[in-house]
């Protein structure tokens, strides 16, 4: 199925996506929003289908009334033809042609089931790439027993689902996300064992001027912790994970106290049952279209591949802009500022007239990225941690690769950089192609190999020319660009 | 035709109830089960583990088509849901 060319395609439909279609479509040009969901929002304003039962989005969602908002002026403007979403669409390959993009998109919940949709490619003339990030994991024994989940997963059964996971959880790794998904499981009546975090919000006070930036934040994180209290939560700062338990089924996970160098301490281990782990160290921004498009790309300070945009969101390749957190993770904020910079400066582009100056935009923008440059500071991996994984520790989920596979490759096999040891034992080979083991795989090789991870190690586990998994057969039906 | 906003789907011929909307994946963890596939190579039990189509831990079995993600196949009235040893062929 063909149709005439967009001016824009926004891929992603989560805040910074929503925010740039929003912005490019209220200037005047056309907007295609293209989004693998099945209803917008992405993972941030994920929500509930109706059958799931009744909800009050202030128990789960912040700056809910952006998100209405947003939706409800993109459908005005659906009505009018200026912006149409495309629903269930995961774009897996994006090819130039003359002056246009064509987006090849695999359709459905679920694209690899039989009765799906026939592929779809959409034409436009301006990208806005806003394709957003997963939760980032760092291996230890036992992380591949069920009832282990990415504090992300956790988060996306109860807001799309409500469904609580598990009955008794532990909550851990590290970063701000983890108190949202602690207090809502606790709504959602979970009983919340505890809060593991590596970190402490202390280190916050080493850098008044960025968090008085963005002050909104702080009270943000008083109001979950406020509502921990409420529901007898306790937060262990500095400590974390460092085992999970059980039979074929999670029973438990043993918890230590972290030193200065975020070592676990032997003599504080103790065990806490549970049957729901939601753990996350981060994020991983999803970077596979704009390295299809050749994108530069550079680390950021929180060990994330990042593409590069200059003051318009614009990234190295000409037509092409990225917003969110494939720009640098930072939240659904600078998210929402980044997607509406990017969608004045794509209409401009296109010669038509923004409707709002975007002066203030940057400047918000500017307090947002300092924030979170001493978030990711504040909430660093401990590189003990990463020291510490034995050999018989699975790194590669999908493959079955252990920590001491890697190391042999190194050692036995004269591996030298990540990439290579992927080749000589498969990390990052399997269904996810190194989605969720890629970070770790890049770290504990170049940490055993005695250096640091930099850029060329990260895009040798981001870049995939298929953007998402894809049948033969959608390649069989192929139309012509 | 429209879909009711409760119904039934079937684990390995045990039926569960499910809800509009909702995912395999949601049913499955919202009746207690926590796994339904095992690995090529170690037999490990897996489920869901990211949730949002990312990983492919959660792949099921689903009315007879393998190594589909539970996580995103919307569950239908009757659908017949199996546990997944290896690559299920």
């Amino acid at each position: 199925m063909n149709q005439d060319a967009f001016d824009v395609a926004v891929v992603g439909a989560g805040p910074a996506g929503l925010a740039a279609a929003l912005a490019a479509a209220e200037s005047g040009v056309t907007v295609a929003l293209i989004d693998a969901g099945v209803g917008p929002g992405g993972q941030y304003w994920r929500s509930p289908a109706p059958g799931a039962g009744t909800f009050k989005p202030n128990t789960l969602h912040h700056s809910w009334r952006r998100f209405t908002d947003t939706t409800t002026r993109l459908s005005a403007l659906a009505s009018a033809g200026r912006a149409v979403r495309f629903a269930g669409h995961h774009v897996w390959s994006i090819a130039q042609a003359d002056d246009r993009w064509s987006l090849h998109c695999n359709v459905g919940a679920e694209p690899r089931q039989r009765d799906a949709q026939p592929p779809v490619t959409i034409h436009a003339r301006r990208l806005v790439l806003a394709t957003g990030a997963y939760d980032r994991q760092l291996p230890f024994p036992g992380w591949d027993l069920p009832g282990v989940m990415t504090a992300g997963g956790v988060q996306s059964l109860l807001k799309g689902h409500l469904v609580v996971a598990g009955e008794t959880v532990v909550v851990a790794g590290t970063g701000p996300f983890l108190l949202p998904v602690a207090v809502g499981l606790a709504r959602y009546g979970a009983r919340v064992a505890a809060v593991i975090e590596a970190n402490t919000p202390l280190a916050f006070t080493r850098s008044p001027r960025a968090v008085f930036g963005a002050i909104n934040k702080l009270g943000e994180a008083a109001t979950y912790g406020v509502a921990l209290l409420r529901h007898r939560v306790a937060v262990r700062h500095r400590h974390a994970v460092i085992r999970a338990f059980g039979n074929d089924r999670l029973e438990g996970v043993v918890v230590a106290r972290l030193d200065r160098d975020g070592r676990p301490l032997a003599d504080t281990e103790r065990s806490v049952a549970c049957d729901l782990l939601a753990v996350g160290w981060g994020f991983t921004p999803q970077l596979e279209l704009h390295l299809q498009l050749g994108c530069a790309t550079r680390m950021d300070v929180d060990s994330s591949l990042i593409v590069d945009v200059d003051d318009n969101q614009q990234t190295t390749v000409e037509g092409v802009w990225a917003a969110g957190e494939s720009t640098g993770v930072g939240g659904a904020d600078l998210a929402s500022v980044e997607g509406m910079i990017a969608g004045y400066a794509v209409a401009r582009s296109l010669d038509a007239t923004p409707v709002r100056n975007d002066v203030p935009l940057r400047r918000r923008r500017g307090a947002l990225r300092e924030f979170a440059t001493v978030m990711h500071r504040v909430y660093s991996i401990p590189d003990a941690l990463l020291d510490d994984v034995d050999d018989e520790t699975l790194v590669c989920r999908c493959e079955e690769v252990t920590a001491g596979s890697l190391r042999r490759a190194v050692d036995e096999l004269g591996a030298t950089d990540p990439r290579t040891v992927k080749l000589l034992v498969r990390p990052g080979m399997g269904w996810c192609q190194g989605r969720v083991c890629g970070f770790a795989t890049v770290c504990l090789t170049a940490r055993h190999t005695g250096r640091a991870a930099v850029d060329s190690d990260m895009r040798a586990f981001a870049d995939r020319p298929i953007a998402t998994p894809t049948p033969l057969g959608s390649l069989a039906r192929l139309a012509d660009d | 035709m429209t879909t009711p906003s409760q119904f039934e789907i079937s684990f390995d011929s045990t039926p569960i109830p499910c809800r509009e909307g909702w995912t395999v994946g949601a049913a499955l963890t919202a009746a207690g089960i926590r796994s339904w596939r095992t690995t090529r190579q170690g037999q490990r039990a897996r489920g869901l583990f990211c949730g949002i189509g990312i990983c492919f831990d959660c792949l099921v079995t689903v009315n007879g088509q393998p190594s589909l993600r539970a996580c995103l196949v919307p569950a239908q009235p009757g659908d017949q849901v199996r546990t997944q040893e290896g690559t299920g062929r």
